[in-house]
């Protein structure tokens, strides 16, 4: 989520010369057959291959979808894991048609280095993970403590700008590695581990006795992370959109992988819109009318992704939060389809 | 006087007395310590002081790896303490054992395994005989493993297709991972790293002034610059100046970035063996009439090369090791594909990091000392009475 800028800059300057119009990225998609997307390394919950060598997680999720609504067959996806470094060029020398690696959506990034964000599929921002036996509540009663985190990292920078903004003294004890952050907090060489809350909860599971530990509530930063794709293409860059912005709607109208197919004879019109009983909007994006069946049920809706990858059921164990839908007290929402 | 009486007291020895066995203190394991160990109060106490620092490192790494190991289960669950005891649990094999699979072969699809493991016993059966000096047939075993071998494996692993008819399942290297990317990258950077660096070599102490210079530059301009870097640009940069749609496979970018590498290196041992090599050598081939290919392929290289064995082994122990740099261009070898695994959740545990690194540094140095070992062996045999 963080990276250098000087290789992004870089990058940008050769990527601008680079990136020519060919022909339609969802024509090229369609002509080979499969989506080449651009994932992370690994990273629990959002882009993470198992022992059986399957890609699973949130962002991978989103990959599906799109090929779901394209050939309507989730599988046809081939993986490229991709550092943070590389990840841009990646995208711009067009060896992946799409990047759905947990990228925050920035100024910089979406105009500068001539990308496009779909979406955000996962509203993140840095958290405070402590010690239940230190009996806090909230952030604001943080003040003295010890601040285990990460060098060189905005997360660093963010920490001094909260505790000097709320007046409370602090102690950075920075390391090299996460994983080194981890087993100082571990050890009890720090109060207080942040990093952005999605990774907390992946963390904690490193740690000796992981119930001994919370995430406060608070949030510090904003880290709204979503797919990518090239700037300059719209037509490729409406149907990553839409693909997302259906699996939102597919949840706020109730559609579910178990119940698609009874949900198409539904009276709702709204629902006979998105499931292309009703109108032609598939066709607008330049797939078929029943895009939005094929993707719920190749993925199933927003929560359903959710839920299966991070949600409370899994090791992760991350509650909806901010991710919960505009209706329920969250900041998911999608357009309407009509 | 000696009376006849007497004299038959004495007798002369016709045969050596029976051989008493030397002292206890000189002989057997206690005359070995006393010799090695304790032959002076100055030994003897850095003789303890080294027990004691060994038994500081080895009890609680036998403790980890084997006493409190866990060598089997299903999932994290099988490696944690039990909430609040305090206990510590060792090594994690059982993660280990769930993603051997992908250790070895990373992410290569289950059913084409068969491809890898063809791969892989081919390499064993025909780097074996050769690398013992009795077995017969060299030159056919040395043919079949440098010109069939390479080829055939190189269908086996990346499939084959006649004319639109799938022979094999074509398998991107993409997914290809864990050992396999590790001994590929190592195996082909090794054997075309030699030839390549004793060509250079003898380009740089060659007369003719553009080779000569070409090899200069080239060997220069590839030990100026990091491993790190001439795979980020290989890799990164690269693609940014090919026109658009073309791309180069990933893991070939990266098998000429190393191959090229280490010929730099190795080109600069060679020519320190070169070197070496008495001027009269040289003469005295010139003088029996010997052209130059034929004075380097009979007289100097052989010399040459057997005295820098250990350099050249070096090298070759460096390149296996630099082969886990691939990491940061998002190819996975062994070292990344384990890593890569500690994120899973199912698995990730306060000892699911040390495990790995642990089964890692255990198959790196099986590997290494394996070659080290190899190469002592080789230096005695061809050593033919210029040492000491």
């Amino acid at each position: 989520m963080k990276a250098n800028l000087v290789p992004l800059l870089l990058g940008a300057a050769m990527g601008v010369a680079a990136t020519s119009a060919s022909a339609g990225t969802l024509d090229d998609v369609k002509a080979k057959g499969f989506i080449q997307c651009g994932v992370s390394q690994g990273l629990p919950g959002f882009s993470n291959p198992d022992a059986q060598g399957n890609w699973t997680g949130l962002d991978v999720d989103v990959c599906r979808a799109v090929a779901a609504a394209v050939f309507g067959d989730a599988s046809k996806v081939k993986y490229s894991p991709l550092n943070a470094k590389e990840r841009f060029t990646a995208l711009q020398s067009g060896e992946i048609d799409m990047l759905s690696r947990n990228t925050t959506w920035t100024a910089s990034r979406d105009s500068s280095l001539g990308l496009n964000f779909a979406g955000v599929t996962y509203y993140d921002g840095q958290g405070f993970m402590v010690r239940k036996s230190l009996g806090v509540a909230g952030a604001l009663e943080l003040s003295g403590a010890s601040v285990c985190t990460q060098t060189g990292t905005t997360t660093e920078l963010n920490v001094a700008d909260y505790f000097r903004s709320n007046n409370m003294p602090y102690e950075i004890v920075a390391f090299e590695k996460a994983d080194e952050v981890v087993k100082a907090y571990d050890a009890g060489r720090c109060d207080v581990f942040t990093t952005d809350a999605s990774g907390l909860y992946a963390e904690r599971l490193k740690l000796t006795n992981p119930g001994d530990h919370i995430v406060l509530p608070e949030i510090i930063s904003k880290e709204p992370l979503g797919p990518v794709v090239r700037h300059g293409d719209d037509q490729w860059f409406d149907v990553v959109k839409w693909s997302l912005f259906a699996m939102v709607n597919a949840e706020e109208l109730g559609i579910t992988q178990a119940n698609v197919e009874e949900m198409k004879g539904s009276d709702n019109p709204e629902i006979k819109r998105l499931l292309g009983v009703d109108g032609a909007f598939g066709e607008g994006l330049g797939l078929s009318n029943d895009w939005v069946v094929n993707i719920v049920k190749g993925v199933g809706n927003y929560g359903e992704a959710f839920d299966r990858n991070v949600g409370p059921d899994t090791p992760l164990g991350i509650a909806r939060g901010l991710n919960a839908l505009w209706s329920k007290g969250g900041i998911q929402y999608a357009p309407p389809v009509r | 006087m000696i009376t006849m009486a007497q004299s038959s007291v004495f007798q002369i020895r016709t045969e050596d007395a029976p051989k008493l066995p030397a002292p206890v203190s000189t002989s057997g394991a206690v005359g070995w310590m006393r010799q090695n160990l304790f032959s002076s109060i100055g030994n003897t106490v850095l003789t303890l002081i080294g027990l004691y620092l060994a038994w500081l490192l080895l009890a609680p790494l036998v403790q980890f790896a084997l006493i409190d190991a866990v060598w089997t289960g299903e999932d994290r669950q099988a490696c944690l303490a039990p909430e609040g005891s305090g206990e510590h649990v060792g090594a994690c094999w059982a993660f280990v054992r769930a993603y051997f699979p992908q250790f070895i072969y990373g992410r290569y699809p289950a059913e084409e395994v068969w491809r890898v493991n063809i791969v892989y016993a081919l390499f064993a059966l025909l780097l074996i005989p050769l690398a013992i000096p009795k077995v017969p047939f060299k030159r056919l075993n040395a043919a079949l493993f440098l010109v069939v071998f390479p080829i055939v494996a190189y269908f086996l692993l990346t499939g084959l297709v006649v004319g639109g008819e799938v022979v094999l399942p074509i398998v991107e290297t993409r997914i290809w991972g864990g050992l396999l990317v590790t001994l590929v990258i190592a195996v082909t950077g090794i054997t075309a790293s030699l030839p390549l660096g004793i060509l250079l070599a003898l380009g740089r102490r060659s007369q003719l002034p553009i080779v000569k210079m070409f090899s200069v530059i080239f060997i220069e301009f590839w030990r100026g610059v990091p491993l790190i870097t001439v795979l980020f640009m290989s890799s990164v940069m690269l693609p940014l100046f090919l026109p658009d749609g073309m791309t180069f496979d990933r893991l070939l970018r990266v098998l000429i970035g190393v191959t090229l590498f280490s010929a730099a290196y190795m080109a600069e041992v060679v020519r320190g063996g070169l070197q070496a090599i008495p001027k009269g050598q040289y003469e005295g081939a010139m003088a029996l009439g010997l052209g130059f290919w034929q004075m380097m392929r009979l007289i100097i290289l052989p010399q040459a090369l057997k005295m820098v064995i250990p350099g050249i082994v070096n090298t070759f122990i460096g390149l296996f090791k630099d082969t886990t740099l691939v990491l940061i261009v998002g190819m996975f070898d062994l070292l990344g594909q384990i890593q890569s695994a500690f994120s899973d959740p199912t698995w990730a545990t306060p000892v699911t990091g040390h495990t790995g690194y642990l089964f890692a540094s255990m198959i790196f140095f099986t590997f290494c000392f394996g070659m080290s070992r190899y190469s002592i062996y080789m230096e005695n045999l061809l050593h033919t009475g210029h040492k000491r």
